[in-house]
């Protein structure tokens, strides 16, 4: 009877989903002329402003546009970087203003258009991949600025590769049905009954800075629920967590001031932790380039967010105190130095352990891998000699990360599940980027 | 005056007393809050982790090679092509990924500095027959197949040559014979002039083996420092015999 039920629920899910395709192609489908650089409203002097382009710059950076459209070692804003997704491989497009393979033939209509609406030039639905359901909320005035920059960048010639995704993922019109569920189109609305500071840092992260397309959790069509804003989520096959940023009780965040936000976002680091991973990305090429004024309107915004649900704490199956003793022994030996035996690290050099949401984010991979990989904390123009942490993976054994990876997820004040040796032998293999 | 003398006697007392106690509790003090030195050797703890405090390598493992007296220039590159992914290993790639060209310099320079004996590393059981085809790959090339000697561009002593040609001295057999396969996979690759891919695609499985095992057997020259820059003049199309290719 369940399994019945089960049966019926999806046939009607695929009916359905195939009534709102359809009638998205019906009604969205094409439609969309290209608009020639020539045809457009802008004039093109406006777009050749020297105060306009800087502004855009600034903008672009903040968006860490280069994040996805440059691939390893490769010219900047020339794409190429296949970006992995459960459904498929997508190809990042160049927007490097080259006629052929990028922006060069495209006008600041054909760039509103994709960015604001999240369709191409010929009118075809985009992939979510690329953020449109942040972007959209960019103002027009700030668009128009990056555009200005992205057209002044030196044109590169780089043909994009073929899409690699499956079926039905590979029918873009399926894309009309996805929108239906996750995405609202619209520039952001201030809100009258916060500060301009707030509001700003509203803007930023909510758009531009698109930091829920990773800090959101992903269901199984690869998008955000609306009410999901911020909770954190394992980021898909990068196999990263992106913590819930809430400072307040029960959040990612919890403790953090104003001040640790702004550090870490322009250091790399702050007194209650260290970006790694992804978010090490993010800091170096985007974020510690931002203003002052801007990392405290983030700041502030972030702070704002409400607190959370406590975890549900599950009986774990296992045997918990056993592996938590083997696992204080190897923290006692190998981590306690930097760390501190009571967890706290050192301020500055080493970050805490303890109450850090890196070490109990819900999955327990970062800190899982951050026992393999070590590294360093990002190189920034404010900590340019950042001190680092070895790698554990050719020393320890899988028994010993689950054990000692289980210790810090249940020591001091941190009340975590833990982590077993399957988990360890998993993220050993997956891949850096 | 009594409780004068007692007051009087009471301060020493107690500065003994907080002595005896810092004495006590003073280690277990400094295991909660440690401190750190403000030295490059602390800050890169994830190079030496692996790659040994002065660069020395870890012969035990087999693997991990030496850094310790490479020319700067060569380990500057190798940074540099593991940030661009032309040369792949994801341990490498994920640790520099996000160093300043600065910082990669600084680091490339403590290793480069450091003079730390050699150690041996294990080597495979191979015949005399093929350590043999080993020396004279190293020393003398195959001109028939158009492979150069190692010598003809690592320097007679095959101690490299300043600015970025690499030693082959004081490495393990299975870290030279993976790099070779990695130049003919193009998982290790570089900047123009790509000899080692040209030169590695020339070899075969076996000449891999005898050239591994040959150089990680060697004994070590008096003077371990590389040659100074322009002292080897590195043969046109790198140095293979005849036109094999543009060197491109």
């Amino acid at each position: 009877m369940k399994a019945f039920r089960r049966l019926l629920l999806l046939v009607v899910t695929c009916i359905a989903l195939l009534v709102v395709g359809l009638l998205g192609w019906f009604f969205f489908g094409g439609g969309h002329q290209p608009t020639s650089p020539a045809m457009s409203k802008v004039a093109a002097a406006t777009l050749r402003d020297p105060a306009l382009i800087a502004r855009g710059g600034y903008l672009v950076t903040v968006g860490d546009c280069a994040g996805c459209h440059t691939a390893q070692g490769g010219a900047g804003f020339a794409g190429g970087r296949l970006l992995a997704t459960p459904f498929g491989n997508i190809p990042v497009p160049n927007i490097s203003p080259d006629r052929e393979t990028g922006l060069g033939n495209w006008s600041f209509e054909d760039f509103w258009q994709a960015l604001h609406v999240g369709k191409g030039r010929h009118g075809e639905l985009l992939y979510p991949a690329f953020s449109y359901t942040s972007y959209t909320k960019v103002t027009h005035d700030d668009a128009l600025a990056m555009f200005a920059y992205l057209q002044s960048l030196p044109p590169v010639h780089q043909p994009a590769t073929a899409l690699a995704l499956g079926f039905p993922y590979s029918v873009r019109n399926s894309l009309a049905a996805w929108r239906a569920l996750y995405f609202k189109e619209g520039v952001f609305q201030p809100d009258q009954g916060q500060t301009a500071q707030w509001n700003r840092g509203a803007y930023l992260v909510q758009g531009l800075g698109h930091c829920n397309e990773c800090h959101a959790a992903r269901d199984s069509l690869g998008g955000t629920p609306q009410d999901e804003h911020l909770t954190g989520g394992q980021i898909p096959q990068q196999n990263w967590y992106a913590p819930d940023l809430s400072t307040q009780s029960n959040g990612g965040l919890q403790g953090w001031n104003e001040q640790d936000i702004v550090d870490l976002l322009k250091t790399g680091q702050s007194a209650k932790g260290v970006a790694f991973g992804p978010m090490a990305d993010v800091v170096v090429q985007s974020t510690q380039h931002m203003t002052d004024a801007d990392l405290h309107a983030v700041a502030s915004y972030l702070h704002s967010l409400p607190a959370r649900p406590p975890p549900v704490e599950e009986k774990s199956p296992f045997n918990t105190s056993a592996r938590v003793e083997q696992g204080e022994q190897v923290y006692t030996q190998r981590c306690a130095d930097c760390h501190g035996k009571d967890g706290n690290g050192i301020a500055g050099i080493y970050p805490p352990l303890n109450g850090n949401s890196s070490v109990t984010e819900p999955t327990g991979i970062n800190a899982i891998r951050a026992v393999l990989l070590g590294g360093f904390a990002p190189a920034t123009s404010a900590n340019p000699r950042p001190y680092s942490m070895p790698p554990f993976a050719q020393k320890l054994s899988d028994s010993d990360v689950a054990a000692v990876v289980s210790y810090i997820r249940r020591a001091w004040t941190n009340k975590a599940p833990i982590v077993q040796e399957r988990d360890v032998s998993t993220y050993r293999q997956t891949p850096i980027d | 005056m009594n409780t004068n003398v007692r007051l009087r006697l009471a301060k020493p007392f107690g500065t003994v007393l907080l002595l005896v106690a810092s004495l006590l509790f003073g280690s277990s003090h400094a295991t909660d809050a440690p401190t750190v030195p403000d030295t490059l050797q602390q800050r890169i703890v994830a190079c030496t982790g692996c790659h040994g405090v002065h660069g020395e390598g870890t012969p035990g493992s087999g693997f991990f090679p030496r850094l310790a007296g490479k020319p700067a220039g060569y380990l500057v590159r190798q940074m540099q092509d593991f940030q661009s992914g032309l040369r792949k290993y994801a341990p490498m790639e994920y640790t520099v990924r996000q160093l300043s060209p600065a910082y990669m310099q600084e680091i490339a320079e403590y290793f480069s500095a450091q003079q730390v004996p050699y150690s041996r590393s294990p080597l495979p059981r191979v015949p005399a027959a093929t350590m043999q085809r080993g020396e004279q790959l190293v020393n003398k090339g195959d001109p028939d197949r158009k492979i150069p000697a190692c010598v003809s561009c690592h320097g007679t002593q095959l101690t490299g040559v300043e600015p970025s040609t690499p030693g082959l001295i004081g490495l393990p057999y299975d870290y030279i014979s993976s790099q070779l396969g990695s130049w003919r996979t193009h998982t290790r690759a570089t900047v123009a002039p790509y000899c080692m891919s040209i030169v590695a695609n020339q070899l075969s499985v076996s000449d891999i083996t005898a050239v591994s095992a040959w150089l990680a057997s060697r004994e070590l020259p008096a003077d371990t420092r590389p040659l100074p820059a322009g002292s080897v003049k590195q043969p046109p199309s790198c140095g293979i015999p005849a036109a094999v290719g543009s060197g491109a």
